[in-house]
């Protein structure tokens, strides 16, 4: 089976999922006064699980013919043959995306910034670390002044152990 | 009309709002030359920053800026490298690049920036002519018209999403609109889908969802394939801007007739640049006689100018909707849509009418924006491509940093960093399999007010009576049905001729 119907079988799940938060969890929360409603805060959700359910199973069964006479472009990425693209570099990068959501706070911007973006370049390959750290060290600080001073949007700069 | 036009000029040259439209333009032109960046990710990474102006005039004028410079900006790179940065500019690389080839990649440039320059302005003005004749017939309309307005709308969307893709394009739509329940709605207290979890309270950020959408998995190709968005100039030296005078006559009827055509395929919802560009380049060739059209390919004037011209002027054209209606006709728009309602603004027929001053600076300032691509933008051609060497080891951090940035500025919370990622690795895979992603942004944005309307003239009908009472609604309805069921029968009677024999399937 092709991704594009795998996709669509979890999306289909996915919808008997949302439907039945939808039809059998939602409506005994409503207060009586609303019940006399033609419309329930549950109402559009319930026809967007049973329409998406429909559409889903329509791309699952292949209802609708796909035109497979179209190439995919030297650029294009087919996926069958992922392992031979730099998974693993976009892996790390992700993982890198993560520990900076999970540390932005408690390292502070300049720090978890500058770590960041001197780490995914030396993921991509990057070794000329004299020049990267001080690119870095420049990109983060003018963003940091755009950011906090020019829209007036707090970012702790530093470590949470040195203050605000 | 008048009163308005002037009061968008007064509007439109304070000095701060050209600052935004030069800003807006270089910015857009600079980071829409890179590989990989279109003019939706570069909106969305913008889009705080816009926000952060806090007047809705100016940063309407600086986003707009910014796309019309994206759109020149990935024109640039499809004549320079031939890797179009932008879907919208792949047209422009059969004839510029050969053009290029040949030597010619400044006057490329040149027909490139004029071409834009006309189809941008006759646009513009097009614009001022059909905007306020469409909001004044959108003002009649009620919710359950806009209702059913938006239906066509999404339906449309997927409609012109291509053979064997419209189920797809429908599946990408919904997924949008089930992502637009989650969190507190507007007409009722009460939050739903959120698991429980406070920071899904006030729902999912557009912001986040449109970096994670299309900035984060360009991105992840870049990585993945790093021979994606190297064409690896080999164009050598931008020199000599200047073309002919009779190159000159042979592109005047080409601009008259695409900026014409791109303007009306723009405004229609679904289609939009790529088509456009497309179409024109289809037309013109067909349109040519003998010797011109051999040279189409090959480096032809007027096959560089086609698609220029009309992708330009479906920009343009794309802002009718948003303007008049409220209802993105494209991803594009659709940002441009949220980044307003962040602002507290709302675009509709009232636009006009409660805020003249919005309307009409957003549109002047789409005659100094085409400006300032012509006479600034040109001439700093030769160095701005210089950021085409840019090494990716420092590019894609930089890229990956900013879309961070645009999620957590927006929110100012870190939950919503680590949804950007989850995001966007859903978003890739749903490259990889081949799903169209603008559907579900649009979907994700109209969703809101699609219900909001949905429910109103429920109330006031007391039920599903306003489809039959409101012939109207009846017929946008029908409409929205026959738009996603018509390429699927027509391709299924086309494949049945084809082979002879009615398989049944």
């Amino acid at each position: 089976m092709a991704l594009d119907r795998w996709i669509a079988l979890i999306f289909v799940a996915f919808c008997c999922i949302y439907g039945y938060a939808a039809f059998f969890t939602m409506d005994h929360l409503l207060p009586p006064f609303m019940q006399r409603n033609p419309v329930w805060p549950s109402t559009f959700p319930k026809m967007l699980a049973v329409l998406g359910a429909v559409v889903g199973l329509i791309v699952l069964l292949g209802i609708e013919q796909t035109d497979d006479s179209a190439e995919p472009g030297a650029t294009d990425i087919n996926y069958r043959n992922l392992r031979e693209y730099k998974l693993g570099q976009a892996t790390v990068l992700l993982g890198l995306m993560v520990a900076y959501a999970l540390l932005l706070r408690p390292a502070g911007f300049l720090l978890a910034t500058t770590v960041f973006l001197v780490a995914g370049s030396a993921v991509l390959g990057e070794r000329k670390l004299h020049v990267m750290i001080p690119v870095a060290l420049i990109a983060t600080g003018a963003v940091w002044y755009l950011v906090q001073e020019v829209l007036g949007i707090f970012l702790r700069p530093f470590p949470f152990f040195l203050g605000n | 009309m008048i009163e308005g036009i002037l009061i968008g000029l007064e509007a439109a040259f304070s000095i701060q709002n050209l600052l935004m439209v030069i800003a807006g333009c270089l910015i857009g032109t600079f980071i829409g030359m890179l590989p990989g960046l279109g003019p939706m990710s570069i909106i969305a990474i913008m889009i705080p920053v816009a926000i952060g102006i806090g007047d809705p005039a100016a940063a309407l004028i600086l986003l707009a800026g910014v796309y019309y410079g994206a759109i020149f900006g990935g024109s640039t790179s499809s004549i320079l490298l031939n890797a179009p940065g932008v879907a919208g500019t792949v047209a422009t690389s059969f004839d510029g690049y050969p053009m290029a080839r040949k030597g010619q990649a400044g006057k490329a440039l040149t027909i490139a920036a004029v071409s834009s320059f006309a189809g941008g302005t006759i646009g513009a003005i097009l614009l001022m002519i059909f905007a306020p004749a469409l909001s004044s017939v959108a003002l009649l309309f009620h919710s359950a018209e806009y209702f059913a307005l938006m239906v066509v709308g999404l339906s449309a969307i997927a409609a012109f999403a291509g053979t064997g893709q419209v189920a797809k394009a429908l599946m990408m739509t919904i997924l949008g609109l089930i992502l637009a329940t989650v969190g507190e709605g507007a007409l009722y207290n009460m939050p739903r889908f959120t698991m429980g979890m406070m920071d899904l309270q006030s729902g999912i950020s557009f912001i986040t969802l449109a970096m994670a959408m299309f900035a984060l998995p360009e991105a992840l190709f870049l990585v993945l394939n790093p021979a994606r968005g190297a064409g690896q100039g080999e164009s050598g030296k931008i020199e000599n801007l200047r073309f002919s005078r009779e190159e000159g006559k042979a592109m005047v009827p080409v601009i008259g007739r695409q900026s014409l055509q791109g303007f009306f395929i723009g405004v229609l919802p679904g289609a939009g640049a790529t088509i456009a560009s497309f179409l024109g380049y289809a037309v013109e060739r067909n349109i040519a006689k003998g010797d011109e059209q051999a040279e189409f390919g090959k480096g032809s004037v007027k096959g560089l100018a086609a698609p220029e011209t009309a992708n330009n002027a479906a920009c343009t054209g794309s802002f009718v909707p948003l303007l008049t209606l409220g209802i993105p006709g494209s991803g594009t728009t659709a940002i441009l849509l949220g980044a307003l309602i962040a602002l507290n603004v709302t675009p509709g027929p009232r636009l006009m009418v409660d805020t003249p001053e919005i309307f009409w600076a957003v549109i002047i300032s789409m005659f100094i924006g085409n400006l300032v691509l012509l006479i600034l933008n040109l001439p700093l051609i030769p160095y701005i491509a210089k950021i085409l060497a840019i090494p990716r080891n420092y590019l894609i951090p930089f890229i990956l940093f900013f879309t961070l940035m645009g999620a957590y500025i927006g929110q100012n919370n870190a939950t919503e960093l680590l949804m950007l990622v989850g995001l966007g690795v859903m978003a890739t895979i749903f490259r990889f399999a081949d799903y169209p992603l603008a559907p579900l942004l649009i979907g994700f944005i109209l969703g809101t007010m699609l219900e909001d309307n949905f429910s109103r003239s429920m109330q006031l009908y007391r039920g599903l009576g306003f489809i039959l009472e409101r012939p109207m609604t009846l017929g946008l309805l029908i409409l929205a049905a026959l738009l996603v069921l018509l390429p699927s029968y027509r391709a299924r009677r086309a494949r049945n001729r084809a082979s002879g024999v009615a398989d049944g399937d």
